[in-house]
């Protein structure tokens, strides 16, 4: 093996990346709506969305294993539509990171949608803007420390991520080997020094990414842009 | 004359709005009534960022709600403006972006006003450069006035825009105000529950308390009637002369205004010649005599005859008059007795120039505070 193995640290960033992605999209509706309705389901909602908070990953992973299982259905119809299983795939390894990174991209984003309140967009509206040009152009620049919290704390928090991982997606190089599973497959094999390379690099890109974004939102709240554009 | 009609209905847990409005789209409309009685619920309704079924809502030729034919027109293609007691500046755009905000989403409206003439009559020219959240409460307002006027709307909702302001600072937005609705023909909807602003800024006056509109009419008219005073200001009320500036007389130092039914002399203004000004007269400063006297202080000294009189707090009585416009006089029994006042009686309004010191105008009085406290 050589000295550094770059497949699971490649793999990693690859995944928290992706993960944030999908969650950006998935996230964003999700914590504009809880932060405005007065629906009496939200509480459920809320609450669904929390849950991998506090469940043990091994148990969240274990249903994802059951739902994304070639007898599942959500693992069935993969199957049916791509011919391949989502289990033991990179693709089932983003399912199931969304899943167990949710609370922490709903979180900020819902925090900094309530902080805001809805008069800014409603003033939008008064000035001629429809909801989605308010929402680009008003909402989401103003929830901007929300998305730079919830956009670090989703990537470090998949990067970070293990059981999950090791029930879904197995340790497959090149597919679902990710940085948290080479080091436990080290630490197994008494290869220390390995384990070590990659459990440092790990420590010092995370807490570095932390201080970066702590030290952004303490110093520049929300920028202004002065002097009319365009 | 265009109107707004407004059949509104709603339900809270703590009252009922059921109104019926039909206004003048033209000069400045006051929605005036106390804390909780509905007003800025009304507006809302009126803007389309609250919808209720049933509502009906129309403008003009333009039916902004009518669910009976499943109509409703969401409130960014309703051709308003709206201004916030809060303002909601955006805080992430500087100054000149949010006056420009709504003026790139109204292109296809006729610009009635250009950016540059928006913020000269603001006077905004040194602030575009700066962040909306360094400004001082008077300076948001009249960005936020300016942001909503750019959007050329046809009805220009305001929703307490000065109750967060300190006296001084209304009194540096209220002539703003007055020039946009009066002068600059921007029609005004403007929700208070402070009479100062109110007697000072509107030409129609629609009363609202607990959910249900008690009168609407022009101000003079609504304010003169003796059964409304409880909700217009009680004894201290007064009426409203509307009124235009006639001339300036620099070397005496006094202006000239006309009035239906005659003029008036007040201490000099600052005010363009030819502008529309609201004239509030409280009945305290009116005295009343039954021959024009000469070689006094009083300059203004007004014909007229009386209308009517009623009874009021202990040794008082309310006499209305009628000198052009109508105009209230608070004086003792005694002095009704003395004079032998009937309605019918011809009579002359005697009002000091200084009492109607336009720079008071817009000051919360005694009565303002107590009203906020309702």
């Amino acid at each position: 093996m050589s000295g550094i193995e770059l497949g699971p640290v490649w793999l990693s960033v690859r995944l928290a990346a992706t993960t944030v992605l999908v969650l950006l999209v998935l996230a964003t509706p999700l914590a504009w709506w809880l932060a405005h309705t007065r629906a009496r389901g939200a509480v459920v909602v809320e609450s669904l969305v929390a849950l991998p908070l506090v469940l043990p990953p091994t148990v969240l992973g274990f249903y994802l294993l059951v739902l994304l299982g070639q007898g599942g259905p959500i693992g069935a119809f993969w199957v049916s539509v791509t011919g391949s299983t989502l289990t033991f795939s990179f693709t089932g390894l983003v399912f199931a990171s969304v899943l167990y990174s949710l609370p922490f991209a709903v979180q900020p984003l819902q925090v900094a949608f309530e902080a805001n309140g809805r008069g800014p967009v409603e003033a939008a509206y008064t000035l001629g803007a429809g909801p989605l040009d308010a929402f680009l152009t008003v909402a989401s620049p103003m929830a901007l420390r929300g998305y730079l919290t919830a956009i670090v704390l989703c990537f470090a928090h998949t990067l970070g991520e293990f059981g999950v991982v090791l029930m879904v997606g197995g340790n497959i190089p090149g597919e679902t080997k990710v940085i948290a599973i080479a080091v436990y497959e080290h630490v197994e094999t008494l290869d220390y020094a390995a384990a070590h390379t990659l459990s440092a690099g790990l420590l010092v890109f995370s807490f570095v990414v932390l201080m970066l974004v702590y030290a952004l939102n303490r110093r520049n709240p929300i920028r202004v842009m002065t002097g009319a554009r365009r | 004359m265009t109107r707004l009609l407004a059949k509104c209905r709603a339900r809270f847990p703590t009252f009922e709005l059921d109104v019926e409005l039909d206004l003048p789209i033209e000069g400045v409309t006051a929605l005036f009534g106390p804390s909780g009685s509905g007003k800025s619920t009304l507006l809302r309704l009126i803007a389309g960022l609250d919808r209720v079924p049933g509502n009906h809502i129309v403008v003009e030729d333009e039916v902004w709600q009518d669910d009976a034919r499943g109509i409703f027109v969401p409130p960014h293609r309703r051709s308003i403006g709206f201004v916030f007691q809060e303002t909601y500046l955006f805080p992430h755009l500087s100054v000149a972006a949010n006056i420009a905000y709504g003026l790139k989403r109204s292109r296809r409206r006729k610009q009635r006003f250009s950016l540059d003439q928006v913020v000269d009559i603001l006077d905004l020219g040194g602030l575009l450069n700066r962040a909306p959240n360094g400004l001082s409460g008077g300076e948001r307002q009249r960005v936020a006035i300016a942001r909503a006027v750019l959007t050329s709307p046809r009805l220009l909702l305001m929703d307490e825009p000065l109750s967060s302001l300190d006296a001084d600072r209304k009194a540096e937005i209220l002539p703003f105000i007055e020039r946009l609705g009066h002068d600059l023909g921007v029609p005004i909807l403007y929700v208070s529950h402070a009479i100062e602003e109110v007697m000072r800024l509107a030409s129609t006056l629609a009363l609202i308390a607990k959910g249900r509109i008690i009168a609407t009419g022009p101000i003079e008219e609504v304010t003169s009637r003796l059964d409304l005073h409880p909700y217009t200001g009680r004894l201290d009320a007064g009426a409203v002369l509307r009124s235009t500036v006639r001339a300036h007389d620099h070397a005496r130092g006094i202006t000239r205004l006309a009035f239906r039914g005659g003029e008036l002399i007040i201490p000099e203004i600052d005010s363009t010649v030819g502008s529309a000004i609201n004239v509030r007269i409280r009945s305290r400063d009116v005295s009343l005599s039954l021959e024009a006297p000469k070689r006094t202080s009083i300059l203004n000294i007004l014909p007229g005859r009386v209308v009517q009189i009623a009874d009021g707090d202990g040794p008082q009585a309310h006499v209305l008059l009628d000198i052009g416009s109508p105009l209230w006089a608070r004086i003792t029994k005694l002095s009704v007795r003395e004079l032998a006042l009937a309605p019918g009686v011809p009579i002359f309004a005697l009002i000091k120039a200084v009492a109607v010191d336009r720079r008071s105008l817009g000051r919360p009085t005694a009565m303002d505070t107590a009203l906020d406290r309702n």
